[in-house]
């Protein structure tokens, strides 16, 4: 029991990240139709600049996510003006080319930065909490909590501000919207920031459990993908439901078939759903 | 020789295509004709295979074809073109009246490799009958250019030949007049013309009243899905129902 | 016709040329370095040819070339550990049997499109690196597949023997896999089935109305394609003598598609210019280390966005471009 209880937090806990880098993605790949395959290595650079920040700077783990956030947004938005827009007649695999050179840049001056050893925060919420019997870190509980609460942020933010909508609005119809006046152009990097923010807190919040390191955004981007391509381009709750969903089959996978194996567990549901419906389980939107 | 029976195409709430039924006869032009939206470009792409029809078969030589892909349906002998002018623009015009004669010819990858006879034979095959075609449509002396580099007329006349080159027994042309001058209006029916005495049947979606009239054998036409009228050209010019369609209720010759 | 007759003509001279020159580069090179990037330049560009195949010329962009090169290369080197089998029949074999999963994973993948298409070949790559990582009984996962024997010396009339432990005979032998790669990938590219892939890759819609089934021509390149990256990475695996679950890794994907787009898409020298250029310029900008591959994804970006064609696809639509307007 304890260890169902303890694999089913983990899974919660994994599951937020993926549902936050998961909603990053939905919202740059099913409202702007960019396939934004470097949307995992962002995640990556936020956890470094969160470890920077904390760390080589001394300044408080909240201040250092606020300023990750930031810095990805602003990266976000320059990824968004040089390279993705550029692109935009161009077929969709140009695209996801330019992010695979995105990739190289930003692993190998992380790399250079950082060095290739794991990174490891000094502790951060680590008092501990026991919940029926399994014993948990402040940190991870948090983890869920701040998840929810950037879930209902960015929902009352699409719902009731101004910006939100004219993101519902162009979603819904590009044309429309420019003729409505939008400033089109203004709204996609919005989008653009908000995602690759969303992508730091993600890795911000994970990095002091599982550490920082090079490689940490190249599975998960994978899984974000597969996450939206199962959950829907562009739906929200898709994104949330489809990101717990991957993170508690792979946690409880792992557990009771194989701990060896239990990544591979969101890679072959796609190409398993991909086999039955081409076009993903909502179909269309692929290009 | 096209049998289409009881013929029914939803998307959503949309009836595009109504219980249509109509025949062509072999060796005949016929024009089918109809106000915008009435459902026209779907009939093709229901005889095509492009979209499945909810109900309703396709006869064509008596055998239901409904179901099958396009690619079988091309097979079979009915080929057509798009509205949209649609070629292989970065292919030379020999490249796609080429690779338009494909579909008759049986070599695969290791014929390929290994250039049997049979490859040879059909390589030389499909270059003769490319230069035929280049000539049936007056684009012979361009055959070595670049699809996208000839003009929009020209364009549609290789589309034209790109279909003629599946060896078909009917031909759908969709809109082969759109867009084009008066000038060039001749050139393009005498290819029909052309095409129709070498044995093709002949189906076409047209606009141009005054093409369809002088064109066809026999004109249908369609209004919301539901085929209104069917006739030679002179009856359809007065039928009552087919001008209350396009001009409108209430309007009186 | 003849035009075509006269430029093949001097063309089938330069390329003979070019056999020549590269044939001498053993004698003329002494450097062992630079020999061994010679062997990988050769087995690169073979597995850069595989990739051109299906993504170039048919348009769809198998993100899981490092998934089949690891496995010829696994298959290949367990065959000649485990099983005793010689290089030959070992390289056959496991490219038929690579192939056969290649076959299998084209099945349901080539029904999607565009990057849903790139997003499941490149889940299937990881999966085969986390099988290759993870079943360390059978392929010992990290700690690395060693002792990988060359090919058998292959004896000649006269005494002389062709020993593979030597750098030049390997080169030679990569070489001539190279040259009959080439020569394969030609064929089918002038053939009516080369074009029937280049009418998949323009429009599946167009192609399939004119009866060809866009479906099986995609299996076919996408299976040839599996096919020639087994061979590479068979080749490098007898070279090497050594493998890690690396080589079956996404990294060779990305390293082999840049080869690709910059060479050129649907071209036959482009992916050999590319995996030369890449190749020769990273190591001279060796002391740069970590910039180099800030530099791969740099130009990346930019050939992508500017040159998207690249090198040779460019100079050659540039020509035809030209050619037709002088008539």
């Amino acid at each position: 029991m304890s260890l169902f209880l303890q694999q089913t937090i983990n899974g919660i806990m994994v599951g937020s990240i993926y549902a936050l880098v998961a909603l990053g993605l939905t919202l740059e790949y099913g409202i702007l139709n960019i396939p934004n395959f470097a949307h995992g290595v962002l995640y990556t650079v936020g956890a470094y600049l969160t470890f920077l920040v904390v760390v080589s700077l001394g300044f408080n783990y909240w201040i250092a996510i606020l300023c990750a956030m930031a810095a990805l947004a602003i990266i976000g938005m320059i990824v968004h003006r040089l390279v993705y827009r550029p692109l935009v007649n161009a077929p969709h695999l140009n695209s996801f080319i330019a992010a695979i050179g995105l990739i190289f840049m930003f692993k190998a001056a992380m790399l250079l930065i950082w060095g290739p050893d794991f990174k490891r925060y000094p502790p951060i919420n680590d008092t501990v909490i026991n919940i029926f019997g399994t014993v948990v870190t402040t940190q991870r509980i948090l983890i869920v909590v701040i998840t929810v609460i950037l879930i209902v942020i960015l929902n009352l933010f699409i719902k009731k501000t101004m910006a939100g909508m004219t993101i519902q609005a162009l979603a819904q119809d590009r044309e429309g919207a420019l003729l409505a006046g939008i400033n089109v152009e203004r709204v996609e990097t919005l989008v653009f920031a908000v995602g690759s923010a969303m992508a730091a807190v993600a890795a911000a919040l994970i990095s002091p459990v599982f550490l920082v390191y090079n490689t940490m955004g190249d599975f998960v981007i994978l899984k974000a993908f597969v996450i939206i391509i199962l959950g829907g381009m562009g739906s929200i709750p898709g994104a949330i439901i489809g990101g717990y969903i991957i993170g508690l089959v792979e946690s409880l996978g792992g557990a009771y078939l194989s701990t060896d194996y239990n990544e591979l567990i969101a890679f072959a549901i796609l190409i398993g759903v991909l086999a039955i419906k081409p076009t993903g389980l909502f179909g269309a939107r692929s290009h | 020789m096209l049998e289409v029976k009881d013929l029914s195409k939803n998307f959503g709430g949309l009836r595009a295509v109504d219980s249509l039924t109509f025949g062509i006869k072999m060796g005949e032009i016929v024009s089918i004709i109809g106000p915008n939206g009435s459902g026209k470009s779907t009939v093709f792409n229901l005889i095509t295979g492009f979209h499945k029809p909810n109900s309703g078969r396709v006869l064509a030589a008596s055998e239901n074809i409904v179901g099958l892909k396009p690619y079988a349906i091309a097979r079979k002998g009915i080929a057509r073109t798009f509205q949209h002018t649609t070629i292989y623009e970065r292919n030379t015009v020999q490249g796609n009246l080429i690779i338009g004669h494909r579909l008759r010819t049986k070599s695969g990858i290791i014929g390929a490799v290994v250039r049997n006879s049979r490859t040879r034979r059909e390589e030389k095959e499909c270059l003769k009958r490319a230069d035929e075609i280049a000539d049936i449509i007056g684009l012979y002396d361009k055959r070595l250019m670049q699809a996208d580099t000839i003009s929009q007329e020209e364009q549609k006349r290789l589309a034209i030949g790109l279909a003629l080159a599946t060896n078909p027994r009917l031909l759908l042309l969709d809109e082969p007049m759109g867009g084009v001058t008066d000038k060039e209006l001749g050139p393009l029916i005498e290819l029909i013309h052309k095409i129709n005495e070498s044995g093709v049947t002949i189906c076409l979606i047209e606009h141009k009243m005054s093409v369809v009239m002088s064109i066809s054998k026999k004109v249908i036409v369609l209004n919301y899905g539901r085929k209104i009228a069917e006739g030679v050209p002179a009856d359809i010019s007065r039928n009552p129902d087919v001008i209350e369609a396009y001009l409108g209720e209430g309007y009186h010759a | 016709m003849e035009q075509i007759k006269k430029s093949f003509a001097t063309k089938g001279f330069l390329i003979f040329l070019l056999i020549v020159a590269a044939a001498a580069l053993p004698v003329v090179i002494t450097d062992k370095y630079w020999m061994h990037i010679l062997i990988l330049i050769c087995i690169w560009s073979i597995a850069a040819q595989s990739l051109n195949l299906i993504m170039g010329y048919t348009g769809q962009a198998n993100l899981a070339l490092g998934a089949f090169f690891g496995l010829g290369a696994y298959t290949t080197a367990l065959m000649m550990l485990k099983l005793g089998l010689g290089f030959w029949p070992a390289l056959i074999l496991s490219a038929l049997l690579t192939s056969a999963v290649g076959f299998l994973i084209g099945l349901p993948t080539l029904r999607t499109k565009g990057s849903y298409f790139a997003i499941g070949t490149l889940c299937f790559n990881v999966i085969v690196f986390i099988a290759i990582e993870r079943w360390e009984s059978l392929t010992e996962g990290t700690r690395g597949l060693m002792g990988i024997p060359p090919p058998a010396p292959i004896a000649l009339p006269l005494g002389l023997t062709i020993d593979f432990s030597s750098l030049a005979a390997m080169f030679y032998l990569c070489l001539l896999m190279l040259l009959v790669t080439i020569f394969v990938k030609y064929r089918i590219v002038h053939s009516l089935m080369g074009r029937s892939f280049i009418a998949v890759r323009e429009s599946e819609e167009l192609t399939s109305s004119i009866g060809i089934n866009p479906m099986r021509t995609k299996l076919i390149s996408f299976t040839v394609s599996v096919f020639l990256a087994s061979i590479a990475g068979s080749l490098y695996a007898v070279y090497i003598g050594f493998l890690d679950p690396e080589i079956a890794s996404h990294h060779v994907t990305f390293e082999v598609l840049l080869f690709v787009v910059l060479g050129g898409g649907a071209t036959i020298t482009g992916p050999i210019i590319g995996a030369v250029v890449v190749t020769i310029l990273g190591e001279l900008l060796h002391f740069l280390e970590g910039f180099r591959l800030i530099a791969y994804g740099l130009v990346l970006v930019l050939v992508i966005i500017f040159m998207p064609q690249g090198i040779v696809g460019t100079l050659l639509s540039f020509r035809a471009k030209l050619f037709s307007r002088k008539l």
